[in-house]
């Protein structure tokens, strides 16, 4: 039961925050980050449509043999995703909460520019009460 | 509405272009997924059951609440709004300090107005720390649902004295990037205090302070410096 990284994808399919917590997982860098966050959007979309009988939320649990990715979509288009062990069994509702903490500390800050990467020390303490501190 | 909605309106992950095209500005409203929501209705508002707020007695609505959420965001907008027309951080300050200015003398007159017809002999402080008392607890309860947390007198100087909030409703979703640090959206509470000092007749310059704490990251001091001529009379009472 571990909790390894959280990610934030914008509605355009850009990376606006991502924290590892635990170790577990490759370290990637940015750069790689940023490229998986746009494919899992690309595959996000594909899987939206994909559905035979009418609209469809998309992907919302991808396993895998070590780790699952659980992705919340919010109405408006941001996605939340969070990398956790296979045994782990709250994801969906720390997801919920990150939401909570997204749209508090977040989109109610005067000096947040929406869809640019989330640099808010609000939101970082709310992360981190929340998860965990981990390591950035 | 004839304009295409700004992008942030728009809520979809992958928008296509029928639903992005200006004649059906109901997109604003529409989610990628789940039940539809009827946007219909929303040009003509239902009749309300009771009269708005501005109908209501004064005295009936001292209990009622507006919704933190909205005023964060709200706020947060001013804030923006105010930031592109400013050319510095003291400029935002002093613009915040005004409009808070603008609300607390309104606070002040319904605080008078309501004490009037609760008491039978109302009184008016012409003393000042039981003014800064009544600040600290009754407009501080008025405005923000809680009383302030601590009230210090400077050691330094015989004119200032602080109001201190250890996490001030104002600024609870705010997170103020480092470059500029010494922004305090306090600023907008300290134009409250400033009117309502103003209006009892004790001229005062009203500032706000981040004085962080490792239990309160959000903690504020509003400093109140005092005219001399407020401490003039206030020897004369001794």
């Amino acid at each position: 039961m571990a909790i390894f990284g959280l990610w934030v994808i914008n509605k355009a399919g850009g990376l606006v925050y991502q924290r590892n917590f635990a170790d577990g997982l490759v370290q990637l860098t940015s750069n790689e980050y940023l490229v998986l966050a746009g494919t899992l959007h690309g595959i996000h979309a594909i899987t939206s449509r994909l559905s035979p009988t009418g609209t469809s939320s998309g992907a919302q649990v991808i396993e895998a043999e070590t780790f699952k990715m659980t992705i919340l979509l919010s109405p408006t288009g941001t996605k939340f995703v969070l990398l956790t062990s296979l045994a782990e069994t709250s994801a969906s509702t720390v997801l919920q909460k990150v939401y909570e903490a997204y749209a508090d500390a977040v989109m109610k800050n005067p000096f947040h520019t929406p869809e640019m990467p989330i640099r808010s020390e609000g939101f970082d303490t709310r992360i981190a009460a929340l998860i965990g501190t981990g390591h950035t | 509405m004839s304009a295409l909605p700004p992008s942030r309106f728009s809520v979809l992950s992958s928008p296509s272009p029928d639903l992005l095209s200006p004649t059906n500005s109901s997109t604003r409203f529409s989610l990628p997924s789940g039940p539809a929501i009827a946007t219909a209705t929303a040009g003509t508002p239902k009749p309300l059951s009771r009269p708005n707020i501005y109908d209501r007695p004064l005295n009936k609505i001292r209990t009622t609440e507006v919704s933190a959420s909205a005023f964060a965001f709200l706020f947060s907008e001013i804030v923006q709004y105010m930031q592109k027309r400013v050319s510095g951080i003291n400029d935002l300050e002093r613009r915040l300090n005004t409009l808070g200015y603008r609300i607390g003398t309104r606070v002040l007159e319904l605080m008078a107005w309501r004490a009037e017809s609760a008491s039978k002999a109302p009184k008016r402080d012409i003393r000042f720390l039981p003014v800064l008392m009544s600040i600290h607890t009754n407009v501080w309860k008025a405005v923000f649902g809680k009383p302030a947390d601590a009230i210090e007198k400077s050691v330094q100087n015989e004119d200032e004295y602080m109001i201190i909030d250890n996490d001030p409703v104002v600024t609870r979703s705010i997170s103020v990037p480092r470059d500029m640090s010494q922004l305090s959206c306090s600023s907008f509470t300290a134009g409250i205090v400033e009117a309502v000092l103003d209006g009892l007749g004790f001229p005062a310059r009203v500032t706000a302070h981040n004085t962080p704490v490792d239990d309160f990251p959000l903690r504020n001091t509003i400093l109140i410096k005092l005219e001399k001529s407020v401490l003039e009379r206030e020897e004369l009472f001794k």
